[in-house]
């Protein structure tokens, strides 16, 4: 496999990162709304939007990474519909990654609680206190994650069909290379 | 004594009795230009609130201000504490137990000219049925049509039992919380 069957390096690292750190803000995002309030609820809150801003600095890195390279071709033996559907779902994802972050963080200063990065970095509130806007927002902010949720279960579903069933080395793709191994 | 005489008289009377000439005593409180706000920090989030509902009896003459006093009451249940979850959540037991202490009171004891439009004013503080002494650093601006006293202080809420149990983890919710006032108060 050449190094151009592989994203660079860089794309591979903040790829993971950024799926780890989804995988602990989604479900701590469905936990913690349902808690009585207690300590642990606002310590919850103010990870769960720690969490959300390093993401959303992690995608912004990624995205603007990912327009100075060329992604590895696909492989020809997909479809040419295959093709479209991946294009647009990658689209979806890295909107999402942005998206979804940025509504939480309006949805917070919307319902008049700043966000303090690691409760050290104020990061400024781009709307006013606004009861009604706030909820809103909670209400995208759900139904993005809902869709990133479908749509990180099609991505995943689709590089395991690829690489296990359709047997094309697929994983490798968004994985680290071994130097010195083809 | 002639009528002229008796007149006299109570014209001193009335001098007497009147305070120095320019000098006004400020009594009559204007809610709508008064506020009570307070501020705490939150895992290091500041968070604004304040008192919408509060009545003010106080007497202020700028030329004795040690004979002026205060008494603010405050009625808990008009509290923003920053939005309506934990308005609700300020009701209850552990934070202001409203259903028992449905209010907070501050009556001054002793008001000390600091020089300028400077004062202090000391008073107690009955909060949750605890009483403290508070030292209250007050700038007072004479206006036209109205006085202004704005005064800020930092209160311990463990002081009054704001958040027992598990709510005394001050890392979570501040200890201090910066509270703010601006009383405007005519003179008729």
């Amino acid at each position: 496999m050449s190094t151009a069957q592989r994203y660079p390096t860089p794309a591979v690292v903040l790829h993971w990162l950024v799926a780890l750190l989804i995988f602990v803000a989604f479900p701590l995002g469905v936990y913690m709304h349902e808690l009585p309030a207690s300590p642990d609820k606002l310590k919850l809150y103010s990870y769960h939007k720690w969490i959300g801003i390093t993401i959303l600095m992690l995608a912004a890195a990624r995205v603007m990474w990912r327009t100075t390279y060329t992604p590895p071709a696909l492989p020809a033996s997909m479809a040419q519909w295959q093709h479209r559907v991946t294009h647009i779902v990658h689209g979806l994802l890295y909107m999402l990654i942005l998206a979804i972050p940025l509504s939480g963080w309006l949805m917070s200063s919307a319902k008049g609680f700043q966000t303090v990065w690691f409760g050290v970095l104020p990061l400024p509130d781009l709307v006013g206190k606004d009861k009604a806007l706030g909820e809103l927002l909670a209400g995208v902010h759900q139904v993005l994650n809902f869709s990133l949720l479908v749509l990180v279960f099609l991505h995943v579903a689709a590089a395991l069909k690829h690489h296990f069933i359709e047997r094309q080395p697929f994983l490798q793709r968004m994985s680290l290379g071994k130097k010195g191994q083809p | 004594m002639s009528m002229k005489r008796i007149f006299n008289a109570l014209a001193l009377l009335a001098v007497l009795a009147s305070p120095a000439a320019g000098a006004v005593e400020y009594r009559t409180v204007l809610p709508g230009q008064s506020a009570i706000g307070f501020e705490f920090s939150q895992m290091g989030v500041p968070i604004k609130g304040g008192f919408k509902r509060f009545a003010v009896q106080m007497a202020f003459d700028p030329a004795r201000p040690e004979a002026g006093r205060a008494q603010i009451d405050i009625d808990l249940a008009s509290i923003d504490a920053g939005s309506s979850e934990a308005d609700e959540e300020s009701a209850g037991r552990l934070w202001f137990n409203r259903s028992a202490y449905p209010g907070a009171k501050f009556v001054s004891s002793r008001i000390r000219a600091l020089g300028g439009n400077r004062y202090e004013m000391r008073g107690t503080l009955t909060l949750k049925g605890r009483s403290r002494e508070m030292i209250v650093p007050v700038t007072f601006k004479p206006g036209k049509a109205a006085a202004t006293f704005d005064g800020a202080f930092i209160l311990r809420r463990l002081d009054f039992g704001i958040g027992e149990g598990m709510w005394t983890d001050v890392a979570t919710v501040a200890n201090e919380v910066q509270v703010t006032f601006r009383i405007a108060a005519s003179g008729k």
